[in-house]
């Protein structure tokens, strides 16, 4: 396949913004999602730049940005689209089945619309910080059976494959990947960069089709049950110590030097 | 009790061919508290060395390995067809591994091909298909139910003790390897060199923040680390900011620690920081600003300028 003609999906979900202190339900089911600030999650902004950037360098024909969840998940596609994607598509999922919403069935969803777009290259953040689940680029491979280039650092078109160098826990990894792939982005992959004025403008005239699991043939049934949300046991504050001396003197104390 | 006797559990263990990763012994012992049998999983090149290390752990039953080419790098895609064969042979209730950069990229793969839903990152198992793990960067504890056939999940090393590494007897066996899959190659590896302690099993880890204001001034916590056998992290900010690389970061995003003895340096403390270190022992925090939120977690607080107290510290223990 020619580079020039891949085609790119980018993932980008709307979360609790980063800055944002999250407070749990006092009946513990969740936290607090109501009138919070909400956000393009992160490592999906990066995966977004990652694409955008991949054509600009006209390796990639086009990119589409998909966000599953209710209808706030538009304002996160013109964000997206804002930033250089071409075109968004939202997977219309009901406040009710979103609360119960988890990688797997967005998986499904992703894996059903790459096929369905003829995408060639998936990019998505390594996780969302909402859940922390770290999964769906994972699990979006394996139902499209393409291969996986988690945590990505770098990632380069060499003909029909991948080059993508990775985070792994002792440094860095580099591994090449056959295209059809999913990337998922890592923090050092770039630096994405903030919409402007006249691209938000742009944005705004840009297409959004709305998708339904079910067109895709999707079952949203949850798989995991939350049964609990509660508050982390806190940590209290120590001391304050005035020297290096007296901290040295606390620390033998209590055994710890 | 009964039903516990029809669970049996796979620890996919995680390696440098010539040696274990500790976190494999922390998901043993989470492995362990499910209550059935606890199979370890061993795939490489040349992992012979690797099982029979495993078969001496205690409260390992069995150990399978399976050497090829194909192994190299541990890849994914390589690594779950030879999973999903060990898993319709041996009908296993619970597959698990360490949440490393390893077990994160290999697990919801192979869950995914079982048609089951994975569970990340767990810090406490309160049955057979209940399990906790944090959500929001640790601000907040979730409860899970998993109704799935098969529970896949990936456990966090420092919520579980490493399992005693003598006393196990366990079987080895080999197991054949299924036909590569060639979809993705492994190229290489740049580890940072290092001869400090690994910072996920370090017991004493110094960490630096955007205090710092500079790499090379990241001198001053190798020389006090080496006072206290301690590895080096750095926050997020001190990564994004260049000082540092990638691997050296706790945090949400980073490494979790939760050594005996953690030391911040120059780190204002932010969320996502926390979430990565708060479960340490004893907490030092270090910064001239007395308002930083790193104080409200911390055991002992000296409110100073870094540069002046970091050198005054390492000579103290040199004493």
């Amino acid at each position: 396949m020619a580079a020039a003609g891949l085609r790119a999906m980018v993932g980008v979900k709307r979360v609790i913004d980063y800055a944002v202190k999250v407070r749990v339900k006092p009946d513990n089911s969740g936290v607090v999602t109501d009138g919070v600030k909400h956000s393009m999650n992160p490592f999906c902004e990066i995966a977004v730049e990652e694409a955008v950037r991949l054509k600009e360098k006209k390796l990639v024909s086009e990119v589409v940005a998909v966000s599953c969840g209710p209808q706030q998940c538009q304002e996160t596609i013109r964000t997206a689209l804002a930033m250089g994607a071409d075109r968004g598509l939202h997977v219309d999922i009901p406040a009710k089945d979103y609360e119960n919403l988890t990688p797997f069935q967005v998986s499904k969803i992703l894996a059903a619309l790459a096929k369905k777009e003829s995408v060639n290259l998936l990019l998505l953040g390594k996780q969302a910080i909402d859940d922390d689940c770290n999964q769906t680029g994972q699990m979006t491979a394996a139902f499209l059976d393409w291969p996986q280039g988690t945590f990505a650092s770098e990632v380069s078109v060499d003909g029909d494959w991948l080059k993508v160098e990775r985070e792994i826990d002792g440094g860095l990894e580099t591994v090449r990947l056959k295209l059809p792939a999913v990337v998922t982005a890592d923090l050092r992959l770039n630096e994405p960069r903030y919409a402007t004025l006249p691209n938000i403008m742009k944005a705004k005239k840009k297409k959004i089709e709305v998708v339904k699991p079910s067109d895709l043939g999707v079952d949203l049934t949850p798989r995991v049950k939350t049964l609990s949300v509660e508050d982390p046991p806190q940590r209290k504050a120590g001391v304050k110590v005035e020297t290096v001396e007296d901290l040295v003197a606390k620390l033998k104390e209590s055994g710890r030097i | 009790v009964l039903l516990h006797r029809f669970q049996s559990t796979l620890v996919i263990a995680e390696h440098a061919n010539e040696a274990l990763t500790p976190i494999t012994l922390n998901t043993i012992t989470a492995a362990k508290r499910l209550g059935g049998e606890v199979s370890c999983l061993v795939a490489g090149t040349n992992c012979e060395k690797v099982a029979q290390e495993l078969s001496k752990v205690q409260g390992v039953s069995k150990v399978l390995f399976a050497q090829h080419d194909a192994f190299k790098g541990l890849l994914a895609e390589e690594l779950t067809p030879l999973i999903l064969e060990t898993q319709k042979q041996f009908s296993y209730t619970h597959i698990c591994a360490g949440a490393s950069a390893f077990g994160k990229n290999l697990l919801p793969r192979v869950a995914a091909k079982l048609d089951v839903a994975p569970i990340s990152d767990i810090t406490e198992i309160k049955s057979p298909d209940t399990f906790v793990r944090t959500i929001y960067a640790g601000n907040a504890l979730c409860t899970v139910k998993c109704d799935e056939k098969i529970k896949v999940f990936s456990v966090r090393g420092t919520s579980f003790e490493a399992a005693p590494v003598s006393g196990g007897s366990a079987t080895v066996e080999k197991i054949s390897a299924p036909a590569p899959v060639g979809q993705s190659e492994w190229i290489e590896q740049k580890l940072t060199k290092s001869d400090r302690p690994e910072l996920t099993s370090a017991k004493v880890v110094v960490s630096g923040g955007r205090g710092l204001k500079s790499g090379e001034n990241f001198k001053l916590l190798y020389e006090l680390a080496d006072q206290l056998h301690a590895a080096v992290g750095a926050s997020r900010a001190a990564v994004d900011a260049g000082f540092v690389p990638n691997d050296m970061q706790v945090g949400q995003t980073g490494k979790i620690v939760a050594p005996e003895l953690y030391i911040a340096v120059g780190i204002s403390g932010a969320i996502q920081h926390l979430a990565g270190m708060k479960d340490s022992k004893t907490i030092v925090a270090i910064n001239k600003d007395p308002e930083a939120p790193i104080f409200q977690v911390a055991d002992y607080g000296l409110v100073a300028d870094l540069f002046k107290v970091v050198p005054e510290l390492t000579a103290a223990l040199k004493k």
